[in-house]
């Protein structure tokens, strides 16, 4: 097996998983409170466009990623406001916004299509441990900020969840909104702050496609990822860490799929990614460990007190 | 909050039928408003605009075949997710599902050998097929390992588009001069008849109608409806029931989806005359279908009216583009905002607004612990 | 309506730690709770006795700050107070063990516990607390590990966990609702034993329950609510079962035993060595052998969870057993699906009756043929004849008097007790061999559970075999004629009904086996 290719595997997977663990783990945080958001393609194209497009006329790409994550947030607001103040089908809610994101995200970028991005995000490469053999060009060289610091995000996330109050109050309004409730917790607000910072998620994964790894606009540029991040998030049993390596997995399997092409026809290829999702969601569904993994159990539930 | 002004809400418990249509009609007003707003922002008198779209939709003979057959697919698929929703199995592979049919129906026009008067037919009842089979996977692993099917469904999507793209571009590839991909073109036997010198493909339209009132029968007077609707509306007492969840699950999704099937079939064979590129055969038609469906709220009928709707907001989006310079996604935004507003418009269907601050007690009794 | 002497309002006032006045709750269609006062002294325990549906959970959910009254004050050691949380009454100290535990079962206990505790630390919330559960446990008898996850508890167990948590919040008063309705009788003698404890210590405990005998137990004072207003409260010392039944009951009550004639010597359905898995893999019924006569009703006691549920999806087809035989009038049904038994003549009514013995949002007359409509009359080949149906229901809304507007109308819309009716009305239709009835009158107004047990009374004369599995001993007793009962799985034994008594049945259902030999032991505590 040749070293070079593993070396690059790795490095190309790496930076293709980035978009896919902001978004899944924006997604676990609102899952985790009870609260399925289908609108995470919608808000990273949104976020793509709008990072790009604030990152294109002030120059400053950073700039850029701040609003992305904004309007990631404000789509996700309104989600929120959908399915837990007006108590509609949540399903439906974030398809809603996927399908408008994509259509006005069209619209702003029209301007904007192919134009390359003055400013890009650059790489960075960690000085010293770049320079080990193998792990260095591997890991630590020619990476986006952005991707060690999805790493960093997840590590705390995953800290936070487990081993602070915040954490537990999170999984409680998930597991049991009416024990939270009963224990003083607004229910509510926990789900729209968690909802939100999905959004957010959502948005910096998408500028980071547009500022970083593929510097640059075109309709649609997130391809579906959106809808891979969310099955990550059941793929990874809604645990942070696990993210991290599912997302992982993920990014090498679409890596291999463009590296393979002189031995495997481009396209089949391509869709091996979305195929294997599927797979993922089997093993998911056949492997299910009793009660001791799972969606959490208020899942896709509305709220209302006084249903008890 | 309310009760300040002498208001309340009260839980509405069975929402009669024309406060439902009535408030779904203000939804979409609300959207097409909006809609206006954008206009407006785009630097084009709203009015002027909504004139020359109506002019060239509804007085303009051919405007008119235009939507209908945009309308098309959106009523052969709405059909079959109006269908699916009943039983709370939530299709989003609407889509996908159109391309299976597309390709079936393609691969039949372009290679097997059959009279002409027999290929139409043969092309219609593979697409129906390869359609319902395109929904198999994500139908049995719902029923049989709870896998959520709207991701499943999406997934299906994405593999039928790149299915399509691998086989205009290898395969299937036809001659081509424009520097496009796409199939050679069928046999002229093979297209389907049209209305006069319009693209109105008629006889995908009838099987459209006539799925419509098949749907409707089978709901109401059917067995496997009456199973169906059990299904979605409480799956505990299904079983309790007796109700052979995989065979009910199986056979919906053949109809489901075979009827997105049907409209992949009426879209190569009807329009195109070839297998081309996936995104210009369903448009996005699968995603807009959903909305048929939802603003159909269940009755098979009514997604025709819907999806004559939809098919009107797609025939504007061209005549946006062209007579008013207005890009072409805003159809993609104008859907959306209709979507957002029929959803925003539910919780008024389940509440009403009552004046006074107590509830006047009523002979019905109310368990209450 | 009676209402007994008020007790003197400033004499009360002063003395007590709680006190609710002129309570008034309204909802949609019912008043629940009318003009209700009721208070509560530090170290007694104060119990709040009604039948399902007096308004008692209404007024302790008002005390607990879930809802708010329409009229009414309430009063903590003479301080007017106005909960509008959860949280308000918490720290105010009040505590409430609710009849459906309010846990998040995913987590563990200590976390549970911290949830809503003040001065859980942000980081590592259950370090230090988990200590304290373990010092409180012990002080009060309520043993449980801080680090059990909820959902590998037992009920009891849970329960021990609700009140540790009351009491590590600060609970001064402690609102126990139906705290027996989970346990056996063992477990129940340990829980008075707990009270005890905390009377001691000052607590004050409003203890709500629809059992007599326990309230005469545990309680210094009585208060009797009937549909939602205040009929009576009584001293302990004073006060006689028959006297608070008929507060209860608002008449003089004879518990009837009508039977008419014997059982038949031929088995409608015998079980023979079953075993069920439930959902989880674990084995919830044992080795089950039993018989159930043609016209006899077989009564199933027991605390729900040991069995009785995988014994009644066995029986009609929801889940199978994967060792043993069901045999059916001598006819094998063991593999039968819910559809094959029911074609084989099984009735089922359900104990989850809004959710799995009708579809809400469909009429009445579509779930009047919930179960047959593949049948003749009903379906003619693939298509439902809707004249029959109507026929059918137009008749069956007559003859069980179920009342609603017409059969058109959506069956959620119907009260409890009508949608019973539909049910019975379906499932006995069809002549059926054998009924089984899984809680049947749970949550009935008493002329509706009245009209049900006629109903299982006259197929048992008509010769069909009848299985009532019930929570209620006193309604078994009425009814059965021998009394089987589950434990862990297993059957512990089958007595005659009318010979049983009510102390051997509740060591049965604890899991103590019964010889002839042990009666005169007494129960041992576990």
């Amino acid at each position: 097996m040749d070293v070079g290719l593993i070396v690059s595997t790795i490095a190309r997977a790496l930076a293709f998983s980035t978009p896919l663990l902001w978004a899944a783990l924006g997604e676990i945080y609102a899952e985790r409170a009870g609260v399925v958001n289908l609108g995470v393609e919608g808000m990273m194209i949104l976020g793509a466009v709008m990072g790009f497009i604030v990152g294109q006329s002030t120059g400053s790409p950073w700039l850029g990623l701040l609003v992305a994550a904004g309007v990631g947030g404000l789509a996700a607001l309104l989600h929120a406001f959908i399915s837990i103040t007006l108590r509609a089908n949540q399903y439906v809610s974030g398809l809603a916004i996927t399908i408008f994101g994509l259509g006005l995200s069209g619209l702003l970028g029209r301007n904007f299509v192919g134009v390359p991005l003055n400013n890009a995000m650059g790489f960075v490469n960690l000085p010293g441990l770049s320079s080990l053999p193998i792990i260095g060009p591997a890991l630590f060289t020619n990476q986006y900020l952005l991707t060690y610091l999805g790493l960093i995000v997840a590590a705390l996330l995953w800290f936070v969840l487990y081993y602070t109050r915040l954490g537990m109050t999170l999984r409680t309004v998930g597991e049991s909104p009416v024990a939270a409730d009963v224990a003083g917790i607004n229910v509510i607000r926990v789900r729209y702050l968690a909802v939100v910072f999905g959004g957010v998620m959502a948005g910096i994964a998408g500028a980071y496609l547009s500022l970083a790894y593929r510097p640059s606009w075109g309709e649609n540029m997130t391809n579906g990822m959106g809808w891979i991040a969310l099955a990550l998030a059941i793929f990874a049993l809604w645990d942070p860490l696990r993210a991290v390596g599912a997302a992982f997995l993920f990014g090498a399997f679409f890596t291999l799929s463009f590296s393979l092409q002189s031995v495997f026809n481009p396209q089949l290829l391509t869709l091996m990614p979305y195929v294997f999702t599927i797979v993922a969601l089997i093993i998911v569904a056949l492997g299910k460990g009793g009660r001791a993994f799972g969606a959490p159990e208020a899942l896709g539930q509305p709220y209302e007190r006084g249903e008890r | 909050m309310l009760e300040r002004f002498g208001y309340r809400l009260e839980p509405r418990v069975n929402p009669p039928g024309h406060i439902v249509f009535l408030i779904t009609l203000a939804a979409v007003a609300i959207a097409l408003f909006l809609t206006g707003v954008l206009f407006a922002v785009f630097g084009v008198n709203p009015f002027q605009a909504y004139g020359t779209i109506l002019n060239k939709t509804l007085f303009n003979f051919r405007g008119f075949t235009e939507v209908v057959r945009k309308a098309i697919p959106l009523i052969l698929a709405g059909v079959g997710l109006v269908l699916a929703f009943r039983a709370q199995f939530w299709n989003i592979g609407a889509e996908g599902q159109i391309l299976a049919g597309a390709v079936a129906a393609s691969g039949f026009a372009l290679f097997v050998p059959l009279p002409p008067f027999l290929m139409i037919p043969a092309m219609f009842l593979a697409g129906f097929i390869a359609g319902g089979l395109w929904g198999f996977l994500p139908a049995l692993l719902k029923v049989r390992l709870g896998v959520n099917e709207i991701i499943t469904t999406l997934m299906m999507n994405y593999i039928a588009l790149y299915i399509v793209r691998w086989l205009i571009n290898g395969p299937w590839k036809g001659q081509s001069t424009t520097g496009f991909s796409y199939s050679e073109k069928f046999e002229r036997a093979f297209w389907l008849p049209t209305l006069g010198t319009t693209r109105l493909h008629w006889p995908t339209l009838a099987i459209g109608i006539l799925l419509a009132l098949f749907v409707t029968f089978l709901l109401a007077r059917m067995k496997l409806g009456f199973e169906i609707r059990i299904m979605g509306e409480s799956p505990n007492a299904a079983r309790y029931a007796g109700i052979n969840f995989f065979k009910t699950t199986m056979l919906l999704i053949l109809f489901s989806a075979g009827a997105a099937g049907l409209a992949g079939v009426g879209e190569v064979a009807g329009i195109h005359h070839r297998l081309v590129e996936p995104n210009s055969i369903s448009l996005g038609y699968g995603y807009t279908a959903i909305i048929v469906a939802l603003l159909a709220r269940g009755n098979p009928l009514a997604a025709i009216g819907s999806g004559l709707f939809l098919g009107w907001v797609f025939a504007s989006g061209d005549i946006m583009r062209v007579s008013l310079g207005i890009p072409s996604q805003m159809t993609g935004v104008v859907s959306g905002l209709i979507l957002l507003c029929i959803i925003c418009a539910e919780p008024f269907m389940r509440y009403r607004l009552v004046r006074g601050s107590s509830p006047p007690l009523s002979q019905t009794e109310t368990e209450v612990a | 309506m009676i209402r007994a002497a008020a007790p003197t309002p400033t004499a009360v006032k002063t003395a007590s730690l709680l006190s609710m006045e002129n309570i008034s709750k309204r909802f949609p269609g019912v008043l629940a709770n009318d003009c209700v006062s009721f208070d509560v002294r530090a170290g007694e325990v104060h119990a709040l006795l009604g039948e399902n549906g007096a308004g008692k959970t209404t007024l302790m959910n008002i005390l607990y700050g879930l809802y708010s009254p329409d009229e009414g004050e309430v009063r903590l050691s003479g301080e007017l107070v106005n909960f509008r949380s959860p949280k308000d009454a918490m720290n105010r100290g009040i505590g409430l063990v609710a009849q459906h535990f309010h846990l998040a079962r995913r987590h563990t206990v200590a976390e549970n516990i911290a949830l809503g505790l003040k001065g859980t630390p942000f980081l590592f919330p259950v370090r230090e607390l988990s200590e304290r559960i373990r010092k409180l446990g012990q002080k009060y008898g309520l043993a449980v590990d801080p680090n059990a996850r909820v959902w590998q508890l037992s009920p009891g167990e849970q329960q021990r966990v609700e009140i540790l948590k009351a009491l590590i919040q600060g609970a001064k008063i402690l609102i126990l609702d139906e705290p027996t309705s989970v346990l056996t009788p063992q477990e129940a003698e340990s829980l008075f034993k707990v009270l005890e404890q905390m009377k001691a210590e000052g607590e004050a405990v409003i203890f709500i329950s629809h059992k007599l005998d326990e309230v005469m137990t545990i309680a210094e004072r009585v208060t009797v609510l009937r549909k939602g207003a205040v009929v009576g409260m009584l001293e302990k010392k004073g006060a006689s079962p028959s006297q608070l039944a008929q507060l209860m009951m608002g008449r003089k009550v004879t518990p009837l035993r009508q039977k008419s004639k014997p059982p038949l010597e031929k088995a409608a359905l015998s079980l023979n060595d079953v075993w069920v898995r439930n959902s989880r893999g674990v084995e919830a019924l044992k080795g089950v052998s039993l018989e159930i006569r043609q016209g006899e009703i077989l009564g199933v006691a027991g605390v729900a969870g040991n069995g009785q549920g995988e014994l009644i999806e066995a029986l009609t087809g929801l889940h199978q057993p994967h060792r043993g035989t069901i045999s059916l009038k001598g006819k094998d049904v063991t593999t039968l699906s819910a559809k094959g038994l029911f074609e084989a003549g099984v009735a089922h009514i359900p104990e989850d009756r809004n959710h799995m013995g009708i579809v809400p949002s469909m009429s009445v007359a579509e779930n009047l043929v919930l179960r047959q409509y593949r049948y003749a009359p009903f379906a003619r080949g693939e298509m439902l004849d809707w004249k029959e149906v109507t026929r059918f229901a137009d008749t069956s809304i007559k003859d069980y008097e179920v009342a609603t507007p017409s059969k058109d109308t959506l069956a959620r819309l119907l009260s409890g007790g009508n949608v019973q009716k539909l049910i019975l009305a379906r499932e006995l239709s069809g002549d059926p061999k054998l009924v089984v009835a899984a809680h049947p009158t749970y949550g009935l107004d008493v002329s509706a559970a009245a009209l049900t047990h006629n109903l299982l009374l006259r197929q048992r004369e008509r010769g069909a075999g009848v299985l009532l599995v019930s929570e209620d001993l006193d309604e078994l007793l009425k009814l059965a004629d021998r009394i089987a009962v589950l434990f862990a799985g297993k059957l512990m034994g089958i007595v005659d009904a009318e010979t049983a008594d009510r102390e051997q049945l509740g060591l049965m259902m604890a899991g103590v086996e019964q010889g002839l030999g042990d009666r005169g032991r007494g129960s041992e505590s576990v």
